[in-house]
């Protein structure tokens, strides 16, 4: 298959190796993977911010450059509910209506990809450690996606997957929220945290890299002993 | 123009605008499916048989912590209330005319109080214990459903710090749907001005969502069915 | 920001750093969760049950004028007076003249947040009567002078050790730490209140169009003893709370039960047909129903958030919400708290000054999840904040957004913004915490990453270069 991927602002600016295992794992299955190098940003923070004309100016570009793709594969569950799920919204009413429309059919949030459309579970993984998995908010109720990382984890060499009792509570970091109103995105941080400790895990496995991204952010702040890393990377591990 | 006027003018003109269609919002779990389908289908089981039926109304309603007793006919329905009578010290009782109440409340020897045709609020708050009669026992929910005319007013069943309710068997219903047909069956000409769901004992949880029974209404129901 | 959001922040502020407040809140909903969880796993079908309760409220609110109709023909057939009221100030007058006319002196009332929703409290002390809230948590939060903190429990947020001392000092009882003996405390003192009162008021869960009849739904028995004792019963609803058939109750009661505490049902659901009728022995003679309005019509014209009238007020959207669970009721400052407050407060009380509820949300979705009617709940939320940018744009975050397309845009502008970037986090340390930190609402508490030396694109170049 022809994959076209779509690189998230943060994967590109921070998290390169979570692209970077994205592309090894499809590639290893046997596909093509192509990156429109023109792609920056699904146009997330400027929808979440009521400024939708300003989106739309981002949001444009992805619709036309993915016009053609084959199928579309997201790093993100919340840049992949943008792109499958907002998009419609975003552009009802406008000429892209259609395209945003066909493109939400044509696109996958990572592990859903592998399990739901390769139906591919096992990638011969290895990590052996023992983890609790975080389900990102967008990813669990815009996409649906609960089931698909869990059953790719269960297939990893060696590691222990310990569910945490607030697993489905939102971590937090919501975006621009989590720059509007810190306080309240970091208590919820903090409960997260406390609760993936509680399970006396050594990573914290998320399919959004953003969550994880203000988790550590706490971890490292408050000292906590645990770590995060993404699904991705801990797919790719060897 | 009156007020109702305004606001039904109002009402009127927001819905010229349609709405999208319930739960179009939800592509994950379209709503298509459930239309026409008996409400029942959805709620909690019930069973099949009487028996079983019996048996769910038995325990839901002691996991409410109710009381029931099933016994095997009126003489018994009466034994059965001169023990609580005797356990409870019981010295004035409350009630209402009804075919099971005039034959069974008698036999306590005690004053009673009907409150059919009207009564001293101050007498029924004395009272030690309101016992009525009911439309029907539901199985689904362990509740009692009572009204104004089968029950003796609106406070009886209330007021008293123990509710006693009188049962046949064959007022026992499968579910809420059975109960809400019963009710139009019955009285769909003229409504009771009051019908209630009585679920257990009065209770509360607002302190510290601890289980305090007898907030306000009675701290004890029993229901005796023969 | 207007001065609804500073006092929201900063209460915001105080109440997340309460440690024992989030172990309290946490804990009693944590405790919520699993019996709700499993009420509802006892339902044949949950889901279906969720969508059939989704479309019975449809045809309800989108037909609200045939059945307002209907609904009040049958009221007024068997004898209750029913009054219309555009306005909260319309409502107030309407019942206080009905209180001055009774010339009563003592009023009682069962839980209503419509009557909060209206401030119909304050209005009725100001003009001398004295009100005595029945529902025990209404009755703490009342001797406290404060707003309930929760639409289903008022007094979550308390401990029994600071209702002990409240019944002590308002009282006069004796300290314990025992609930049940806090409960007879009140329960005494409210007695004589239930036989004294000449008025009793109460609210409204649902409004029965086809038999005319409104349904209460309580555990304590307060609202019965409400609507039987006194001589005059005045009941406020909102025109939303209609559904067309007695039957819709059967799926509606325990549903609602479910969502809002975990029970099949609760204690008593009582429907009132009328005031008390020729062969009845008791209720009240009187009974008026007050139809409230205010800014219900305006919510109904708008098509795409309508369906927040569908709202049955059971409070699970605020049990499952982070937001809520972190901040609490009293920080909303406004009646309905939670993600329905945060929707429908903007249409009761302006959306400038209330969109800011609006964004304190990370749209997790946990309340458009939970919602037994299905009600599209953080969708509105992103329609507020768009409908909000619109009326009145925010001109700095319209030139940041601009400005951010720009680069987004531009690979030489994306890649050289990273470049930049990474060049100057270096000297972000010196900067960092104070005023000057362009990143303050971040690392206030969190470390913010290091931006990667090599991004992904950078990688994929050389990749394909390399090709």
């Amino acid at each position: 298959m022809n994959v076209t991927l779509f690189i998230p602002c943060f994967i590109d600016s921070i998290y390169p190796r979570v692209g970077i295992s994205m592309v090894r794992i499809l590639e290893k299955l046997g596909h093509r993977v192509e990156v429109p190098m023109e792609l920056n940003c699904c146009g997330q923070p400027g929808f979440n911010s009521g400024c939708w004309a300003e989106a739309r100016l981002v949001a444009e570009k992805v619709v036309a450059r993915l016009r053609n793709a084959e199928v579309v594969v997201i790093a993100s569950g919340s840049c992949g509910a943008m792109l499958k799920v907002f998009y419609k919204e975003l552009f009802a009413g406008t000429p892209l209506e259609a395209d945003a429309k066909v493109l939400s059919t044509k696109c996958y949030e990572f592990s859903d990809f592998l399990v739901s459309k390769l139906g591919v579970t096992d990638l011969g993984a290895r990590f052996p450690h023992k983890v609790t998995f975080h389900d990102g908010c967008h990813g669990l109720r815009e996409l649906g996606i609960k089931q698909p990382p869990r059953q790719l984890l269960a297939k990893v060499q060696g590691l222990e997957l310990v569910e945490m009792s607030e697993a489905e509570t939102c971590c937090g970091f919501g975006g621009t929220f989590a720059a509007k109103f810190p306080m309240i995105s970091t208590a919820m941080g903090e409960v997260k945290c406390a609760s993936a400790c509680d399970t006396k895990a050594d990573y914290i496995v998320s399919n959004d890299a953003s969550c994880l991204m203000h988790i550590q952010g706490l971890i490292d702040r408050q000292g906590k002993p645990i770590r995060t890393i993404s699904l991705a990377e801990v797919l790719a591990s060897e | 123009m009156t007020e109702r006027e305004n606001i039904l003018g109002r009402v009127r003109e927001a819905l010229r605008n349609p709405a999208p269609a319930p739960g179009a919002h939800d592509a994950l779990h379209p709503t298509g499916a459930t239309a026409g389908q008996p409400v029942s289908r959805w709620l909690p089981k019930v069973g099949q048989s009487y028996e079983e039926r019996l048996a769910l109304f038995k325990s839901n309603a002691e996991g409410l912590k109710a009381v029931f007793h099933l016994v095997k006919n009126q003489p018994e329905m009466v034994a059965c209330l001169e023990t609580i009578r005797d356990a409870e010290g019981w010295k004035r009782v409350a009630s209402h005319q009804g075919q099971l109440t005039d034959a069974v409340v008698t036999e306590l020897n005690l004053p009673v109080m009907l409150t059919d045709a009207g009564y001293d609020v101050n007498l029924l708050e004395q009272s030690d214990v309101g016992i009525t009669e009911c439309d029907a026992l539901i199985a689904q929910t362990g509740s009692v459903l009572v009204t104004s005319r089968s029950a003796g007013g609106r406070a009886l069943s209330v007021l008293p710090p123990h509710h006693v309710v009188l049962a046949r068997k064959e007022q026992l219903l499968a579910d809420l749907p059975e109960a809400f047909e019963l009710l139009t069956k019955r009285y769909g000409t003229s409504y009771p001005s009051f019908i209630s769901f009585i679920t257990g004992p009065s209770r509360t949880g607002d302190i510290e969502r601890i289980l305090v029974l007898g907030a306000h209404g009675p701290k004890k129901l029993t229901i005796i069915c023969f | 920001m207007s001065g609804f959001a500073t006092q929201f922040k900063s209460n915001a502020q105080r109440v997340t750093g309460d440690l024992k407040h989030r172990d309290l809140i946490q804990s009693a909903l944590r405790k919520y969760d699993v019996v709700r969880t499993k009420t509802a796993s006892t339902f044949q079908d949950w889901q279906a049950a969720r969508r059939t309760a989704s479309s019975i409220k449809w045809d309800a609110i989108n037909h609200l004028d045939k059945h307002l109709e209907q609904l009040v023909g049958k009221l007024e057939a068997r004898g209750t007076v029913v009054h219309w009221a555009s306005t909260g100030v319309q409502a107030r007058k309407i019942i206080l003249d009905i209180i001055a006319e009774k010339k009563a002196r003592s009023i009682i009332k069962s839980k209503a947040m419509t009557a909060e929703e209206i401030h119909l409290n304050e209005a009725m002390e100001k003009a001398g009567y004295e009100v005595v809230e029945s529902d025990l948590g209404e009755f703490i939060v009342q001797l406290r002078k404060e707003p309930p903190y929760h639409i289903v429990f008022p007094a979550m947020h308390l401990s029994r050790d600071d209702i002990s001392e409240l019944f002590t000092k308002e009282l006069g009882s004796a300290p314990t730490r025992e609930p049940e003996e806090l409960t007879m405390i009140a329960r005494r003192v409210l007695r004589s209140k239930y036989i004294t009162a000449d008025i009793g008021i109460t609210g409204a869960n649902f409004a029965i169009a086809e038999t005319g009849m409104i349904s209460i739904t309580e555990n304590e028995g307060n609202a019965r003893l409400t609507a039987a004792l006194p001589r005059t019963m005045i009941t406020l609803v909102g025109i939303e709370k209609v559904l067309p058939r007695l039957g819709d109750l059967a799926l509606f009661l325990p549903m609602l039960a479910t969502a809002g505490t975990g029970q099949a049902l609760t204690c008593y659901n009582s429907m009132y047909g009328g005031p008390r009728q020729a062969d009845e022995c008791d209720g009240p003679d009187e009974w008026h129903v007050v139809l409230l309005d205010n800014h219900r019509t305006e919510l109904l014209a708008n098509a795409e958030q309508r369906d927040a009238l569908h709202c049955i007020r059971c409070g699970a959207c605020l049990n499952v919400c982070p937001i809520y669970k972190n901040i609490g009721g009293h920080t909303y400052g406004t009646t309905y708290q939670g993600p329905i407050g945060s929707v429908i407060t903007p249409h009761l009380r302006g959306l400038q000054n209330w969109k800011h509820l609006s964004f304190a949300s990370s749209l997790c979705g946990a309340c458009t999840e939970t919602c037994p009617v299905k009600i599209d709940l953080h969708h509105h939320l992103l329609q507020n904040r768009r409908n909000a940018a619109a009326e009145k744009p925010v001109w700095w975050e319209k030139i940041a957004f601009k400005g951010f397309a720009f680069v987004a845009n531009r690979r030489w502008a994306w890649r050289w913004g990273i470049r930049i970037g990474s060049w100057l986090q270096p000297l972000h340390p010196l900067v960092k915490g104070t005023r000057l930190d362009p990143m303050r609402p971040w690392t206030k508490t969190r470390e913010f990453p290091p931006l990667a030396k090599e991004t992904f694109k950078d990688y994929w170049k050389k990749r394909n270069d390399r090709a």
